[in-house]
């Protein structure tokens, strides 16, 4: 290679052979130009494709279905609610099918784009807060076929702040203390009624080599169980919704009892759970190395199939004999319809079936850990852990939904999982976290 | 193409030709007026699309979100639904957010980690492999490696080495330190992790560096009897001074947008607090903080930009020389 003489020369010669070879023809640059005309035409027939199957499938119109079903029980369960829902209302169901963490992550965007016609979602404030917005269709013309067979607790807990009906509820799953039957039967223990029990039983079970309380709360929303059972059997039901809603102070005496009894417990939880999630935890009370968790019933997806009937649970023990243990957590998921759904009648004929006692069926005999809200689902065909959960809510004479459900979602997520997670880091100082959760609630709570 | 004499820069910084040798100064200078029309397009087309881009992009962003910090808005409905609040915001982050402060200090501990112990690691293996060692090349790729993976990745391959109850290092020692879970270790372990990474780097970067510098300088340097040490800090240092920006600028860089690690270990919760993590834990998902997000979003604009200044500051003095 000699020397380029000028600047252009040496440019040249950048430009590797096989492109030099193959320059610009015209005929190439006339290919390319139609090729560019084509596409918005192709994508024009796309969309038009699209819309002569939604619409011309006359009876069978497409409802779309954002499912936030990840897990794969969850979603053996959806399947099996889909492929019902089909064949029952003579409609063609498409599943979105989100995983679950981020389908919450992004509800927000999801409900301002375009959402699908019908998507899952959870009761409680955090229903009433999309309703309140706008973003949730009205289905009180579905609660008029389904509310027949719906509790009143569970009707109110699917209405908005307006009255009218966003949510249909299809299964919930209490907060307990779950255990093993076979290992509290070879150890000889006996559920705890009263908070003093439970601290002799745990005591029991340190000097038998046992992890009392199984515990983790790297998500952040483990721990939240934990205080809300302390808190409504300390301050009771209706202290909760209060404390939730902002109308009660963080700073009052009775929220620091709670922090104090839980602080009392801390001995007994499993140590590290900052680090551990609650699935981790769980293994712990499958593989007998630890003797009870405060948990859902979604701890049964942890077991093996073979296991399932050896877990049993209690309710969390009465702490103060004047406020009794009658309240319980049970969380409690349905379905919602978006503002301006495409296919309307189609997305109302599959929330009424998702409020059908056929659908029940379908769900809790497809994934074992939650129980029908429909009253006139057959349960019959239930675990024995299922009947239990069942007769325990219905016997509640309260049912709290969780803390991340009952309050603000900016408070939950922005001021509870840190403040909770710093009183398990440092639970000598209450007075300080106390303070600082009532200054940044009075900050959320004001606007 | 490998002209060896021709050097590999920019046609404007080149040394201007000397004179006489051949026509190139009045070509040049012909050549600018005698822009034809589709030429000017082109011109006009390639400055003007960047400019949009970054304009559009980042400038427009960058502002609104300043101006959002000053208002309370949960991201849903249209411009209507946005509240101004003033400095609430700015004040309600520096009282009452417990978070923030740690956020600061561990940003800080981030940046200094990384200007102390990793990028001075990475200088280092480059001479040392620069020396053409045996096996260099093994080396090399070895310390290459984890630059090719993502954060989010290292951070599940290092749960495997700090896992409490299945990790490696707690097996080997016999130990039981919640490395990600207890506040105490975490940072330490995040941090780690990123060096890891971080080292490997700089590493290449200085490598490149290194086989551009004359050979030539060293051996004038040995003839005069300096040491190894006294030829690399005297002489080969200096001369590296461009590659040295570049790898303060990454430094400073990869500490201020520290981030997917620490959210693939926890969410930058409990001891793992940063600013960039605040912001998307109030901004993303159900909270929709958004006034609230975008102060801190602001915060960590204005700390980026001493960092910025003090960049261009250098690179304009290296150009006005």
């Amino acid at each position: 290679m000699t020397r380029p003489s000028t600047q252009d020369e040496y440019l040249a010669g950048l430009i590797p052979d096989s492109v030099r070879a193959t320059s610009f023809s015209r005929r190439g640059l006339l290919r390319g130009s139609l090729l560019a005309g084509g596409i918005p035409a192709l994508l024009a027939a796309c969309g038009d494709g699209g819309g002569t199957t939604g619409g011309g499938g006359g009876g069978g119109a497409q409802v779309t279905l954002g499912s936030n079903f990840s897990d794969p029980v969850p979603v053996k369960a959806m399947d099996a609610m889909v492929a019902a829902a089909q064949k029952a209302q003579g409609i063609t169901v498409k599943v979105n099918k989100v995983d679950h963490t981020t389908f919450q992550n992004n509800i927000n965007n999801y409900l301002q784009g375009s959402p699908d016609d019908v998507f899952s979602w959870f009761a409680g404030y955090r229903m009433r807060f999309f309703a309140g917005q706008g973003l949730a269709g009205d289905i009180s013309d579905v609660w008029e076929t389904i509310g027949g067979d719906y509790t009143d607790a569970f009707k109110k807990a699917s209405t908005g702040d307006d009255g009218k009906q966003y949510l249909v509820p299809t299964t919930y799953g209490p907060w307990a203390v779950f255990y093993r039957k076979s290992l509290w039967a070879e150890k000889g223990y006996q559920a705890p009624t009263t908070l003093d029990e439970m601290t002799a039983l745990s005591k029991q079970m340190q000097t038998d080599g046992l992890v009392p309380l199984a515990f983790a709360d790297k998500e952040g929303w483990p721990a939240m169980g934990t205080f809300d059972q302390l808190n409504m059997r300390i301050n009771g039901y209706q202290f909760h919704v209060d404390l939730m809603a902002g109308k009660e102070a963080w700073t009052d005496q009775k929220v620091k009892t709670v922090f104090d009894t839980w602080r009392s417990l801390i001995p007994y939880h499993q140590t590290d759970a900052l680090g551990r999630t609650w699935q981790e935890a769980a293994t712990g009370v499958v593989n007998k190395t630890s003797g009870m968790m405060v948990i859902g019933s979604f701890i049964g997806q942890q077991f093996p199939d073979t296991d399932q009937e050896d877990i049993d649970f209690f309710n969390f023990p009465e702490v103060d004999p004047a406020v009794g243990a009658d309240a319980v957590e049970a969380p409690l998921d349905g379905f919602m319809m978006s503002k301006r759904p495409r296919e309307e009648e189609g997305a109302k004929k599959l929330l009424t079936f998702f409020g059908s006692p056929e659908d029940g069926e379908v769900q809790t005999k497809a994934d074992p850990s939650g129980i029908a809200a429909n009253t006139k689902s057959d349960q019959s065909g239930y675990t024995t852990l299922q009947k239990k959960c069942a007769e325990f809510v219905g016997s509640a004479k309260s049912i709290s939904q969780f803390m991340d459900r009952d309050t603000r979602p900016d408070f939950a997520s922005t001021v509870m999982i840190p403040s909770l997670q710093t009183f398990l880091q440092n639970p000598a100082d209450i007075d300080g976290l106390v303070n600082s959760i009532e200054s940044q609630k009075k900050s959320i709570f004001a606007s | 193409m490998s002209s060896p004499d021709l050097p590999l820069v920019a046609p404007q910084t080149a040394q201007p030709p000397p004179r006489g040798g051949s026509h190139t100064g009045a070509a040049k200078s012909g050549r600018v007026r005698r822009l034809s029309g589709s030429d000017r397009i082109v011109v006009v087309l390639m400055v003007a699309i960047p400019t949009l881009i970054v304009v559009g992009l980042i400038w427009l962003p960058a502002i609104a979100s300043v101006l959002l910090s000053f208002t309370n808005w949960n991201g849903i409905g249209g411009l209507s639904d946005i509240k101004v609040v003033g400095l609430k915001n700015y004040t309600d982050v520096f009282t009452i957010y417990p978070p923030f402060k740690p956020a600061v200090e561990h940003n800080l501990l981030w940046l200094v980690v990384m200007f102390v112990v990793a990028t001075p690691l990475g200088i280092f293996f480059a001479v040392l492999i620069d020396k053409d060692l045996k096996g260099s090349r093994f080396y090399q790729t070895a310390l290459y490696l984890p630059v090719v993976l993502s954060l989010a990745l290292i951070g599940f391959i290092w749960q495997l080495m700090y896992s409490r109850d299945q990790g490696l290092i707690n097996a080997v020692l016999g130990t039981q330190v919640d490395f990600y879970g207890d506040p105490k270790w975490n940072i330490w372990a995040a941090l780690f992790a990123t060096c890891w990474r971080q080292v490997g780097y700089v590493m290449l970067l200085y490598l490149a560096g290194l086989k551009g510098v004359d050979a030539s300088l060293k051996e004038a340097a040995q003839m005069d009897g300096a040491t190894e040490v006294q030829t690399f800090f005297r002489i080969v240092f200096p001369v590296m001074r461009p590659i040295n920006i570049i790898v303060l600028v990454i430094t400073v860089i990869e500490s201020l947008r520290a981030f997917d690690l620490v959210w693939v270990i926890n969410q930058g919760r409990n001891g793992l607090e940063l600013l960039a993590t605040l912001v998307t834990q109030n901004i993303v998902g159900e909270a929709s903080r958004i006034g609230f997000g975008s102060a801190l979003a602001t915060i960590m604009l204005l700390i980026s930009l001493v960092f910025i200044s003090i960049y261009l500051n250098v690179i304009m003095r290296e150009d006005e020389r």
